[in-house]
């Protein structure tokens, strides 16, 4: 569960990135964000990850009350969470294999895990043939996999991705699109912010959308793809703003 | 088991740290090696000096001669009076047939019996009879010699005091001069490292970020610029520590080759008695510069 109440974050030059923002999220919802340029999507995936401070409001994921966890307490709030950044940030000097590997180096896991748990992954995000290639010999797609293998490696409750296919092909972001939706389907709440309207369009979910640091719509789908999902919910939320979701799927 | 993964893993990091930064780590391994070389050098000369100061000290005693036709009772009323003042170790009465038999082997050696044949009913010490007196502490020795020298029936005050002396000043230069050549070494060596380890960090700066998004603890983050400073003293504590018990080796040798058959004053320490010393000094000193060096520097430059 997520929930943001009054939101607000101005940068230290003056800038309002947020103002006053009022969101929930329940667990193993599927959400879009999206948003002209600057209208402060990263800025909202920034307080989530923690790597901001909201100005002023709550935001509480998961229990959690993001403006007054404690220093020490915020790497073990973020590996609830699994990554995906606009620009990879993979480890350029480690090949797939480690780059994944290090996401369950951070939790701990032994030597025995992490050849148990890695490869699996790899072979999930289609990945197996490259595991020991260098980040900086891939394609872009490919970049983009291993983010979300790593992301995805210890099972987080929730997937935050910023524009995880701004790069990509159709081919590669319908990949990319399918991958996130099995992960959805195994319980993962995911958050993706995305300029693609189309994938926004084919893919029929929850979408959120944000103008000068505003929500101005927060629309349901009319219906979902029956080939992923059971249709639970009922089609009479398009173009409503902010309703609490009646229709998601709970499955966890 | 999750902090010994976490553990090795950091481990194994610093070690590749160190290799893909292999200059600067050289620099700084080179320099704590020889700060840490000429430390224990100068520690076990001061420890001999030292050493040799004490075996002076305890072997250096006064010797107390009586007036002539002195009885007795005035002997031990003297000694009375002389152990009346503190910092006596040792008061001891040598009869003149002692005085004798230890000035025979002293002059003659092994020979003593047949050569001292000539005086045996005539003990040419006869008057020698002494207190021979030994200090706690040998700094106390000028006013006890003067206060002897005030008393009634003493004839004479023997009192070697250069050796003593020259032993303790020469101590104190060596402990200063060598105090100020490690504080610059030391400071060469701190920056050396704290410089490698800023680079490393540089270095890897974006990969520390985005660790920290990921959900790294600031111990992983760090643990592994420590450890490389802690392999860097420990490696330049190795080496200064082979090539000590080398030299020290050699140098022993030398001393009971060239010295010790006339004199047993320069008898130094024996290296399975100093070398653990050394040893525990040069680790604590590299380990443990290398350690809050670099913990001190990575703190500065990951604070996020
Ligand atoms: N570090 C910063 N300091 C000051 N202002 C910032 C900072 N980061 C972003 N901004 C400003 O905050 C506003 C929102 O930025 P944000 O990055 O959230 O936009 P965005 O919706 O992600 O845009 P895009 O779609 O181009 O990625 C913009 O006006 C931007 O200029
Ligand atoms: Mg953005």
């Amino acid at each position: 569960m997520i929930e943001l109440k009054n939101v607000c974050k101005t940068y230290e030059t003056g800038n309002k990135a947020i103002r006053n923002i009022n969101l929930n999220i329940r667990d193993g919802e599927f959400v879009f964000i999206v948003g002209k340029s600057g209208s402060g999507k990263s800025t909202l995936f920034k307080l989530l990850t923690r790597e901001l401070k909201a100005t002023s409001g709550e935001i509480i994921v998961n229990g959690c009350d993001l403006n007054k966890i404690k220093r020490r307490n915020i790497p073990k709030y973020r590996r609830t969470l699994g990554v995906v950044f606009q620009d990879f940030r993979l480890l350029y000097d480690r090949n797939v294999f480690e780059n994944v590997a290090f996401a369950q180096r951070v939790i701990g896991a032994s030597g025995s895990e992490i050849k148990r748990n890695v490869p699996e992954m790899l072979k999930l995000t289609g990945l197996g043939a490259k595991y020991k290639s260098y980040p900086n010999h891939l394609s872009g797609g490919e970049q983009q996999r291993v983010a979300i293998a790593r992301a995805l490696i210890n099972h987080p409750q929730v997937l935050l991705a910023d524009e995880p296919t701004g790069n990509l092909d159709s081919y590669n972001t319908h990949e990319i699109m399918r991958l996130l939706e099995t992960v959805n389907s195994m319980g993962t709440t995911v958050i993706v912010i995305t300029h693609s309207k189309e994938m926004v369009s084919e893919m029929k979910k929850r979408v959120i959308t944000m103008d000068k640091g505003l929500i101005v719509s927060d629309e349901y789908p009319e219906k979902k793809p029956v080939s992923v999902m059971p249709v639970m919910g009922n089609s009479r939320s398009r173009g409503k703003s902010r309703r609490r979701p009646e229709n998601t799927d709970d499955r966890i | 088991m999750t902090g010994f993964n976490t553990f090795w893993y950091c481990f194994k990091q610093g070690l590749k740290s160190i290799k893909r930064n292999i200059l600067f780590s050289m620099a700084s391994i080179a320099t704590v090696a020889a700060c840490i070389f000429l430390f224990s050098l100068f520690y076990s000369i001061v420890m001999n000096v030292q050493h040799i100061t004490k075996e002076a000290e305890t072997t250096v005693g006064i010797t107390v001669f009586f007036d002539e036709g002195l009885s007795d009772e005035q002997k031990s009323a003297i000694g009375d009076m002389i152990k009346e003042k503190p910092g006596i170790k040792e008061l001891r009465y040598i009869s003149a047939e002692e005085a004798w038999d230890s000035f025979k082997t002293d002059y003659f050696g092994d020979d003593s019996e047949e050569l001292a044949e000539a005086f045996a009913d005539d003990n040419p010490l006869a008057t020698s009879d002494n207190y021979e007196i030994f200090l706690e502490n040998i700094s106390d020795q000028q006013a006890m010699v003067q206060y002897i020298e005030s008393l009634d029936g003493v004839r004479e005050v023997n009192y070697s005091n250069a050796v003593v002396s020259a032993m303790s000043g020469m101590n104190r230069i060596i402990s200063i001069l060598s105090g100020a050549i490690i504080a610059v070494l030391i400071a060469v060596a701190i920056f050396l490292i704290s410089n490698t380890i800023s680079v490393a960090a540089a270095f890897r700066k974006r990969e520390n970020e985005i660790m920290k998004l990921i959900g790294a603890t600031n111990f992983m983050i760090r643990a592994p610029f420590v450890v490389e400073g802690v392999i860097i003293g420990f490696v330049g504590a190795l080496i200064p520590v082979a090539a000590m018990y080398f030299i020290y080796k050699r140098a022993a040798a030398y001393v009971i080759e060239h010295y010790l058959q006339y004199t047993r004053l320069f008898e130094m320490i024996p290296l399975n008695e100093i070398f653990p010393a050394i040893v525990a000094v040069a680790m604590t000193l590299g380990v443990g510069m290398g350690f809050l060096v670099s913990f001190f520097t990575i703190r500065k430059h990951l604070k996020v």
